[in-house]
């Protein structure tokens, strides 16, 4: 057997003509396995299972920004946390915020991946204009919001007067002003998400065999049974995901609160994680700041369970 | 059946399109305009926002690049992508072949162990990251960005790679180690040069998520000279009463649209990875 391999050609030109012991052993499946992915989980328990674990401990103990001290204090910074009108304000935002947002994507995601789904000239066009608010930095599209909203210069205000709508200077405070703020905040944020919830959902929309549309047609469904009774239905999965997804990052956003509103007007539009941020690393309280972070970890279980469960299913089927 | 004329029809799915287009690209466009205009223009209330009032101008331009520390945030932006992109190929390019070929049942839940760590995110690891990081000496440092952002980008990336690597024959492999080569070998010299979509993939990906990032900046840097261009031009250039509104429209613009063009031919990949096996 060796001997005919030998006389191959091509066996004759191969490299490496007796591999070591080592080489042999580094070289199953196991091991070279073990060898190859061990750098990439090392390298995850260090920067996001360390911290984590840390985050956990901080908000049990006493840890400041200049402070050496580490003492564990229990349950006081949760006790003390959840008593103040700031924390519970919070609270309250961050859900709104993140329902109000996510439900309006949902919807808009929607119609827009089902108009999307059909070809038609300058699509590659339309696809990109779509997703420039969720490919460009956050930050950066949020100050394009900034400057449509500003309280002098919005040109939603010039529009408005220019129509009649509102007298001369009498545009809104789009930022200013409690509930119209928390409305901005929202658009602003549906604006970002709409994007990745779309390709999502049309991902999801183009993955259905065309025979079932056919046969729906055949069968004389019109355009609401088809759509409700077979496309919505076979997307499910994949809408929950998108969903899931996107509840995750409304609520543990920050950045478009920062750059439009930094919690204000008074605490109107402050959530959960940029209440965080000034708690935690602007006025340097880092553990009451990791008890308010750590808040947001039992949604992330809840959306890793569902997850799961989707991964696993399809798995099955 | 009632069936809409074909004209009727394409003109009601323009109606539907032209809002969410409108509402998803208008801020580009005020940046884009904005940034042309003098500031005399821009500051006048009576003036039709949506026309040159007054001549355009480069004015705003040239404010931004030499009397801002905006250049310096670009190439502090790159930097960071650079290594955090060597990292990162590093790292997940055999981790995600290991998933895909070496390893069996437990393979498959370690990835989506891996991809779940995707989604932690940075405002609850902030806190503690930003006293490591103090504790490092990396406090104001881009290296402490270096070290930090790999955290979200290994996991994604590793995961798309996985999905890449499956799809590559097994037999091309089979015939390099008939060949003579190690499986290692035949990783290196065969899989991997077949893979260079998706290697450039993971490298756009790599450099959006660099860029996008904002909160471990916000967090570990304090100097100007050392900010990204997602805290630099916020927390920087948007200050107190004096708001140079054409020149941050300039740097906005600038650092989104031309990245979200090269974005756009990947983005089905993206879209393949984030739906986790949902979709077949």
């Amino acid at each position: 057997m060796s001997d005919r391999l030998a006389t191959l050609p091509r066996a004759a030109a191969a490299p490496a003509a007796r591999p070591t012991r080592l080489a042999v052993l580094i070289d199953r499946p196991a091991w070279l396995g073990g060898l190859m992915i061990g750098p990439a989980v090392l390298y995850i328990v260090l920067v996001v299972g360390l911290p984590f674990v840390l985050a956990l401990y901080y908000s049990l103990s006493d840890i400041t920004m200049g402070g050496r001290t580490l003492g564990f204090v229990g349950f006081k910074h949760f006790a003390a946390v959840v008593g103040t009108p700031k924390f519970q304000t919070a609270l309250k935002n961050t859900f709104i915020f993140a329902v109000a947002a996510q439900l309006a994507v949902m919807v808009l995601g929607t119609v827009l991946a089902l108009a999307l789904s059909r070809d038609f000239r300058g699509k590659w066009l339309v696809r990109l204009l779509i997703l420039l608010p969720w490919v460009a930095p956050v930050s950066l599209g949020t100050i394009g919001w900034l400057w449509i909203l500003d309280s002098t210069y919005s040109v939603l205000n010039w529009v408005l007067e220019a129509a009649g709508l509102v007298p001369p200077y009498g545009g809104f405070m789009w930022l200013g002003v409690p509930h119209l703020a928390m409305g901005s905040i929202i658009t602003v944020h549906v604006w970002r998400i709409l994007p990745l919830a779309t390709v999502i959902l049309l991902a999801g929309l183009s993955s259905i065999p065309q025979d079932i549309h056919d046969a729906a047609q055949v069968d004389g469904a019109g355009f609401w049974r088809h759509l409700f009774q077979i496309t919505l239905p076979l997307v499910r999965p994949i809408m929950l995901v998108a969903g899931l997804f996107g509840l995750v990052l409304a609520f543990t956003d920050m950045i478009v609160v920062f750059v439009l509103t930094r919690g204000g007007p008074y605490d109107t539009t402050q959530v959960l994680a940029s209440l965080a941020f000034f708690t935690g690393v602007q006025a340097g309280d880092l553990a009451e700041g990791a008890a308010i972070a750590v808040f947001l970890f039992p949604l992330l279980v809840a959306a890793a369970v569902v997850l799961l469960r989707v991964a696993r299913r399809t798995e099955v089927t | 059946m009632r069936r809409w004329p074909a004209p009727l029809r394409r003109a009601a799915h323009a109606g539907i399109l032209a809002p969410f287009v409108l509402f998803t690209a208008f801020p580009f466009y005020w940046m884009l305009i904005t940034a042309f205009k003098q500031t005399n223009d821009l500051m006048t209330r009576e003036n039709n926002p949506f026309i040159f009032n007054q001549p355009p101008t480069l004015e705003n331009l040239r404010i931004l690049f030499y009397d801002t520390l905006y250049g310096r945030w670009v190439a502090n932006t790159a930097f960071v992508g650079v290594v955090v992109v060597a990292i990162t190929l590093v790292l997940a390019l055999p981790a995600g072949y290991a998933l895909a070929r070496l390893a069996g049942r437990w393979g498959e839940q370690l990835g989506i162990a891996i991809f779940l760590t995707y989604l932690v995110p940075p405002t609850l690891l902030f806190i503690p990251m930003a006293r490591v990081i103090s504790d490092l000496g990396l406090q104001d440092s881009l290296w402490g960005l270096v070290l930090v952002y790999p955290s979200f980008t290994v996991p994604f990336c590793t995961w798309l790679l996985m999905g890449f690597f499956k799809a590559i024959p097994r037999d091309l492999e089979e015939a390099a180690m008939i060949d003579g080569y190690s499986r290692l070998g035949a990783f290196v010299r065969v899989v991997v040069p077949l893979s260079v979509a998706g290697v450039l993939t993971v490298v756009i990906f790599t450099l959006t998520l660099v860029m996008q990032e904002f909160v471990y900046a916000l967090t570990f840097i304090s100097s100007a000279a050392r900010f990204t261009l997602s805290v630099g031009v916020p927390t920087f250039l948007v200050h107190g009463d004096v708001y140079f509104w054409g020149s941050i429209m300039a740097g906005c613009f600038i650092a989104s649209v031309p990245i979200a063009v090269l974005y756009n031919f990947f983005v089905d990949r993206f879209v393949a990875g984030f739906t986790v096996g949902a979709v077949k």
